[in-house]
């Protein structure tokens, strides 16, 4: 059995007058890939923001590695390893590839270090290491999900919450994500993918959530939810 | 006085007036380029840099004198001092209107402004203080045209500045963390930045250049009153806007190019002096006409 690395229990955030989260409560195993799949306005990214703790959540807990997290500052949560890659990769635009991995390690001493992981990361995504002293403004999408995927690789993450990688990439390119996902995973990074493409976040997935309306609806094995063609249907849409 | 000696006394006069108003200019921009915020009281700052470089110099002077040296060290305390008391009005008065609208804490802004300026008004009685350097008046000759080492040194002391702001801001870590932070501030929460540490940070490097720039002019004029702050304010925002308001290398060149204009505006025929502001403030209103983002500013680029 391996270790319960992130423990939700009861979480409820707000939006104002919006109830965003419902009573919502999962864990993520050390080593595991969970998926957290529903509909758009289903609270998913809303769910990453309360971990990664760029939103406050009313009540309920985060624990992560054991400590309770819930009203740790976001630039805290980061030193403990938890890094958390936005819907809409927000990459710092007007600044070059280098600069944004560079503060990928913002809190990093040691610049030997800094180099090892750049180096790493270039490894990966041959296609920024070409492109390295170009301003990040003028990469394709596919290329800026990879800037913003290789910026949270200099933290080194044990815990990656990935907020739609896919979004608006082309099949191909999904694969290419997903197939670095894995990799990644297997280095040993525990993964909280957030999709709405179902079938994809599937397959690489140990353990599936689907959340709707802020509830989570349905939980289970990937394999479970994978082989059960009407919760497909009927919350995850033909993708 | 032939015109090319008309021509480089100008542009000696207008280096330096470009120069103070680049150092003010740089705050102004760098404060509104991380929050948004136009800090009207960037000005009394630059009058308070003076005023306590003044009061650090006449605590030296028996010491060290009130030569280079003395004006060297009182420069970089008062650099020091100013910049911590604008971190401390950014925490007063400016944090807790971070939230509310933006109308607030602009009208904060002229708040603090006057209460900087009546202050020291109130201390000094309102009168102007002689800021006594023995820097004696050498210096070099072109042609016709005389340049003193003091304005030399003034004009260098300010591109030094400008040079290691420069370096700081694109070579180090916290440097590009200033600059992302201007991009997307939840972004850079999830890098790790304490966001509002280096929101002060530019709040305390914005405040002791003006500081530096309040005690060069101390220097250069002579005299410091508790009004020097606002018609310098006022240009350091004309040249932040004109060379692109968020933009560090904007404000350095909008700063040169306005005291520039400003020393040559007063060698065309019919224009003199008095009209010196005129010409200035009519090329904004140009600029802005036709450029309204400024020579380096960019267009907002929309958020996804
Ligand atoms: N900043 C906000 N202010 C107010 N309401 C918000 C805010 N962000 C999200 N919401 C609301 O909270 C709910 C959940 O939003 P969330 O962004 O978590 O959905 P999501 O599952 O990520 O959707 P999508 O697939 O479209 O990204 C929605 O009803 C949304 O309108
Ligand atoms: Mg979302």
């Amino acid at each position: 059995m391996s270790d319960t690395l992130l423990e939700i229990e009861n979480l409820e955030t707000h939006y104002g007058k919006i109830h965003a989260l419902r009573s919502i409560s999962f864990s993520v195993r050390e080593g595991q890939i969970v998926t957290l799949l529903g509909a758009n306005g289903a609270g998913k990214s809303t769910t990453l923001k309360a971990i990664s703790g760029l939103i406050r959540s009313t009540s309920g807990s985060i624990r992560y590695l054991g400590e309770d997290i819930t009203r740790k500052p976001a630039h805290e949560i980061v030193q403990m390893g938890l890094i958390h890659v936005p819907e809409g990769r927000k990459i710092f635009k007007g600044m070059t590839i280098t600069e944004n991995l560079e503060l990928g390690s913002f809190t990093l001493d040691d610049d030997a270090e800094r180099k090892r992981r750049m180096d790493h990361v270039f490894d990966i995504f041959p296609v920024l290491h070409e492109r390295k002293s170009r301003d990040s403004a003028f990469l394709s999408g596919g290329e800026q999900q990879m800037l913003a995927i290789g910026r949270s690789m200099m933290t080194n993450p044990k815990l990656l919450l990935l907020d739609e990688p896919s979004m608006g990439l082309a099949p191909f390119l999904v694969q290419q994500i997903m197939k670095i996902v894995l990799r990644l995973n297997k280095e040993g990074v525990t993964i909280l993918l957030v999709e709405q493409n179902a079938k994809v976040a599937l397959k690489l997935a140990d353990h599936g959530y689907v959340l709707e309306t802020g509830k989570i609806v349905i939980r289970g094995s990937a394999r479970t939810l994978q082989q059960d063609e009407s919760i497909v249907k009927a919350y995850l849409g033909e993708q | 006085m032939s015109i090319q000696d008309i021509l480089l006394q100008q542009l000696a006069n207008g280096l330096i007036l470009g120069s103070f108003y680049a150092l003010v200019a740089l705050g102004y921009t760098m404060v509104y380029g991380i929050i948004k915020l136009l800090n009207f009281a960037h000005g009394d700052l630059y009058m308070l840099g003076s005023f306590v470089g003044f009061v650090i110099l006449s605590i030296l002077s028996p010491y060290i004198g009130n030569s280079w040296a003395g004006i060297l060290c009182s420069m970089v305390l008062s650099m020091i001092a100013v910049g911590l008391f604008g971190v401390l009005i950014q925490r007063i008065a400016y944090v807790p209107m971070l939230s509310a609208p933006r109308l607030s804490i602009l009208i904060t802004a002229l708040a603090v402004s006057m209460v900087l300026y009546n202050g020291v008004m109130a201390f000094t009685d309102g009168q102007y203080l002689a800021f006594k350097t023995d820097l004696g008046f050498e210096g070099l000759e072109f042609g016709n045209v005389f340049i003193t080492y003091t304005q030399m040194i003034l004009v260098g002391a300010s591109i030094i500045l400008m040079i290691v702001l420069y370096l700081f801001v694109h070579k180090t870590l916290y440097g590009k963390a200033m600059r992302a932070i201007a991009i997307d501030q939840d972004a850079c929460r999830l890098m790790g930045i304490n966001v509002n540490k280096i929101i002060a940070l530019t709040f305390f490097i914005g405040t002791s250049l003006a500081a530096a720039a309040g005690i060069m002019a101390g220097t250069y004029y002579g005299s410091i009153h508790f009004f020097m702050g606002f018609v310098i304010g006022l240009k350091a925002f004309t040249a932040a806007v004109i060379g692109g308001i968020g933009s560090i290398p904007g404000a350095m060149l909008g700063g040169l190019l306005l005291g520039l204009l400003e020393s040559f505006g007063t060698q065309i025929p019919f224009i003199g002096t008095e009209w010196k502001d005129v010409f200035s403030f009519g090329i904004l209103i140009l600029l802005l006409v036709f450029k309204p983002t400024g020579i380096l500013g960019k267009t907002e680029i929309e958020r996804m």
